[in-house]
């Protein structure tokens, strides 16, 4: 079949920070550079980040990137590779100074430096008293970056496709990546993008989850694209729960209310984090501190009528406080709660929010797989942002840390592009099989008989991941969830759209888009019901420990047979002495 | 709970057509988001742009009951029946309530909206003052989801000229950053009858700003500017 085609040097895909900083690197290097996005660039999901960006900075109290680096690594659960850790640790600084050359309005201190705010998992010295290492614009740094981001993109003059939906990769024989089948949404038409290299920087997979801070279009679409051609995704099984989602809501609350100093308390008025995490408190990691409040409500001490959430207290801080730095989540509560967060306390739940997994790369941003002696890069292909796994965030990711890898993984990955593009100046022959693949994939919701619904599908599917792979795991549960997952995706083969239009037809659009996570749904469950272990966010009660001796490894998940592998951390930094696993207590 | 919906497909309708729905089981306290969810679930032939559910992408700017605002935080209790929804209003409709934001983005790009500094950079961050610092709130925060911009009668008037309240507060927006090295040729730019001068103050794009956020106050700021500078 003939399909329109476009040629660039370099395609990427996906318009959030990542992408954008990646093209934005890649425009100044002068090469011709094609973004692809299924929304608007500054529709993104970087948009909604709220408390900031981490980079030891010092403007606050003492700092450095060895502690940032420690903190990381621990906050990882020691299943963070160690030379990643080190290189964005280090490139921190740089990064967060060229984001405010580039426009960024970071909020200020009275001498007129970057405001920087407490966040979880910080310390100054490695572990000792509370660091202040995040990078604010208020308590919206996500849509300052993301915007200045597309602004200084404009400048560039880099080729955007706006509302373009990537479909599948095109691959050849030898394995090399020529680019992706993408469909122009608003005329449902098909068009080929040929590219010596591609970017896949299409951010997480929250909407596996019913309740979760992430945008509907948040599926995940570039780690389906990377199962789809037979390569694998890792550390599936660990999913991000945010302490403090909007209590059955999902919008989030930033990290940063506690920063500033606010605090949880349940129904007894009582400020639990202190039994939990003694030194730290409502600082502790993420996964530490949303395990406490699902404790907490397990055990009959949650607030509200049914006892199903706890309270994040900040009206001690001042109205000035709380309106000045966090003006953002105060009309989130005014528009969604009817409060002011000034005067009374906001309820809140533990609330799926980020994919530490995702598609296996190293500190360059290049896609790798195992061959027998190591590990192997796909050439022409790389992958950064939340969709990636380089892996910074290991079992738990920190706070602040996401913007910070996006930016640092986008422009590295970015200058390995370049490297790449002066060393292969040529398109390789287009690979028509993989082009008709595609084609034919895309076809399939042309099919006018079935009798499953996508939106029923898709609900479905959210609430199954949400029962039986949530914060705290067993076997048993996550073999029922399993079961279930996969019946959902045999009854995929028999879903139908009742609208074959082709101008901008969003239910065909949300038909890809469920496919995608009916593999990652596969891909979690699966890769979470062999870590016998808990680490991080990935919390087995029926192996309450974390076990070093089997379990200090990257799983590797394939969709062709469900097939596990697995492969070593890498604990050997780029010039420091590592951080060794020890017991990690906050 | 009653909607009127806007609905036109290219492909298979020669005219738009208002099409009703009635939903069940709606709260006073949901989004209309939430009820085009349902509705959409029902009918899928049914498109419309929405993503972050919290009014921070700007993808769902719509005409609700006669006025532009986004569906994600517009709580169905304060909405009269049937609610009547339409795409936004002097834009060309792609379908439904999708429309053609094209000459919205020309005009965005049109004003140069990027810091632009000529001096070697330093080897930190540019220092600035909190109170420089303050004078970008209220500008900053725009999600470029064109309620302004669709609801001004000027643009709909001269659609071509004038750059629109958006486009002119994301001018001010670097015209206001004490590191931004362009003002004279940003105002320069601005100049004529046309790309800032047809705003008659009607005030339309502060009543609607989802965000709260006040372009007709940033457009009289670049006048007083443009005075200043010219004297």
């Amino acid at each position: 079949m003939k399909v329109a085609r476009r040629r660039f040097d370099t395609l990427v895909i996906g318009a959030g920070g990542g992408g954008l900083r990646a093209a934005l690197q890649l425009s100044q290097a002068e090469a011709n550079v094609a973004v692809v996005s299924k929304v608007f660039p500054t529709r993104s999901h970087t948009v909604a980040a709220q408390g900031g960006i981490n980079a030891a900075l010092g403007n606050v109290l003492p700092d450095s990137w060895h502690w940032h680096m420690y903190d990381t690594v621990k906050g990882s659960d020691y299943l963070g590779d160690q030379d990643a850790i080190e290189y964005m640790c280090r490139a921190a600084a740089h990064l967060v100074y060229e984001l405010e050359h580039a426009g960024v309005p970071f909020s200020r201190l009275e001498d007129g430096r970057i405001y920087q705010r407490p966040f979880g998992g910080q310390s100054q010295n490695f572990g000792g008293e509370q660091a202040a290492r995040t990078c604010a614009a208020a308590d919206r740094t996500g849509h300052a970056i993301l915007h200045t981001l597309y602004q200084q993109n404009i400048r560039a003059k880099t080729h955007f496709f706006d509302e373009y939906f990537a479909v599948d990769l095109i691959k050849d024989d030898e394995g090399f990546v020529l680019g992706a089948l993408v469909l122009e949404i608003e005329t449902g038409e098909p068009l080929l993008i040929e590219a010596k290299t591609t970017l896949i920087a299409t951010g997480g997979a929250g909407q596996l989850f019913r309740t979760n801070t992430n945008a509907h279009i948040n599926t995940g679409d570039g780690m389906a694209m990377v199962l789809r051609a037979g390569l694998p995704l890792q550390d599936m099984e660990f999913f991000q729960f945010h302490p403090t989602g909007i209590a059955g809501k999902g919008m989030l609350i930033t990290e940063g209310a506690r920063g500033e100093g606010g605090y949880l308390i349940n129904k007894d008025g009582e400020r639990f984090m202190e039994r939990y995490a003694p030194k730290a408190r409502d600082l502790a990691s993420r996964d530490v501190v949303s395990r406490a409040i699902a404790i907490e409500v397990r055990e009959g001490r949650g607030c509200g009528p049914d006892g199903d959430h706890v309270l994040l207290k900040l009206d001690h801080l001042g109205e000035e406080t709380v309106h000045k730095r966090l003006p953002g989540i105060c009309e989130m509560a005014r528009i969604f709660l009817g409060i002011d967060p000034a005067e009374q306390p906001i309820p809140v739940y533990p609330t799926a929010h980020y994919t530490m997994g995702g598609i296996p790369t190293d500190r360059f941003g290049r896609v790798v797989v195992p061959v027998d002696s190591g590990e192997e890069a796909i050439p022409g292909l790389y992958a950064a942002g939340e969709c990636a796994c380089v892996s910074v965030h290991g079992a738990n990711r920190l706070g602040g840390n996401s913007l910070l890898d996006i930016v640092v993984f986008g422009r590295a990955a970015a200058n390995d592009i370049i490297k790449f593009l002066r060393e292969n100046r040529y398109h390789r022959p287009l690979a028509q099989d993989g082009v008709d693949a595609a084609l034919a994939h895309l076809a399939r919701w042309d099919r006018k008989t079935g009798s499953e619904s996508v939106a029923a599908l898709r609900a479905e599917l959210q609430a199954v991941m949400e029962e039986y792979c949530g914060v705290f795991r067993t076997a048993e549960v996550l073999e029922q969830g399993l079961d279930k997952v996969l019946e959902l995706k045999a009854r995929l083969d028999d879903a139908v759209l009742t609208d074959h239009s082709r101008v901008f037809n969003t239910a065909r659009i949300e038909a890809l888009e469920l496919e995608n996570l009916m593999d990652l749904a596969v891909a979690t469950v699966t890769s979470a019901l062999a870590r016998q272990e808990s680490r991080g966010a990935h919390s087995r009660v029926d192996f309450p420990e974390r076990d070093d001796q089997r379990w200090l490894k990257h799983t590797l998940f394939y969709r062709e047979g469900r097939r596990l592998d697995y492969k070593p951390v890498r604990m050997k930094p780029l010039t420091v002495e590592p951080f060794p696993p020890r017991e990690r207590v906050y | 709970m009653r909607f009127r919906i806007y609905r036109y497909n290219p492909e298979t309708d020669t005219a738009p057509r208002m099409q009703d729905y009635e939903v069940e089981g709606l709260e006073p306290t949901m989004m209309l988001r939430d009820a085009l969810l349902r509705i959409k679930a029902q009918d899928e032939t049914l498109s419309f742009r929405h993503s972050c559910g919290e009014g921070v992408c700007g993808s769902d700017g719509m005409n609700i009951n006669g006025r532009n605002g986004l569906a994600c935080i517009t709580p169905l209790g304060e909405l009269k029946e049937p609610v009547v929804v339409r795409p936004l209003p002097g834009l060309p409709v792609v379908r439904d309530l999708v429309v053609d934001m094209s000459r919205f983005w020309h005009h965005y790009r049109s004003v140069r909206p990027y810091l632009i500094v000529h001096d070697p950079v330093p080897e930190v961050e540019f220092r600035q003052l909190p109170a420089h610092r303050d004078r970008l709130d209220g500008l900053y925060e725009c999600i470029l989801c064109a309620c302004c911009t669709t609801s001004c009668p000027s643009f709909w008037w001269n659609p071509e000229r004038f750059r629109g309240p958006a486009a002119l507060l994301q001018a001010y927006r670097f015209l206001a950053d004490s590191r931004d090295q362009e003002t004279e040729s940003r105002l320069d730019e601005l100049d004529g009858p046309y790309r800032l001068f047809r705003c008659h103050t009607i005030m339309n794009c502060a009543a609607v700003c989802p965000k709260g956020l006040n372009p007709t106050k940033a457009i009289h700021a670049i006048k007083k500017l443009m005075v200043e500078h010219a004297i």
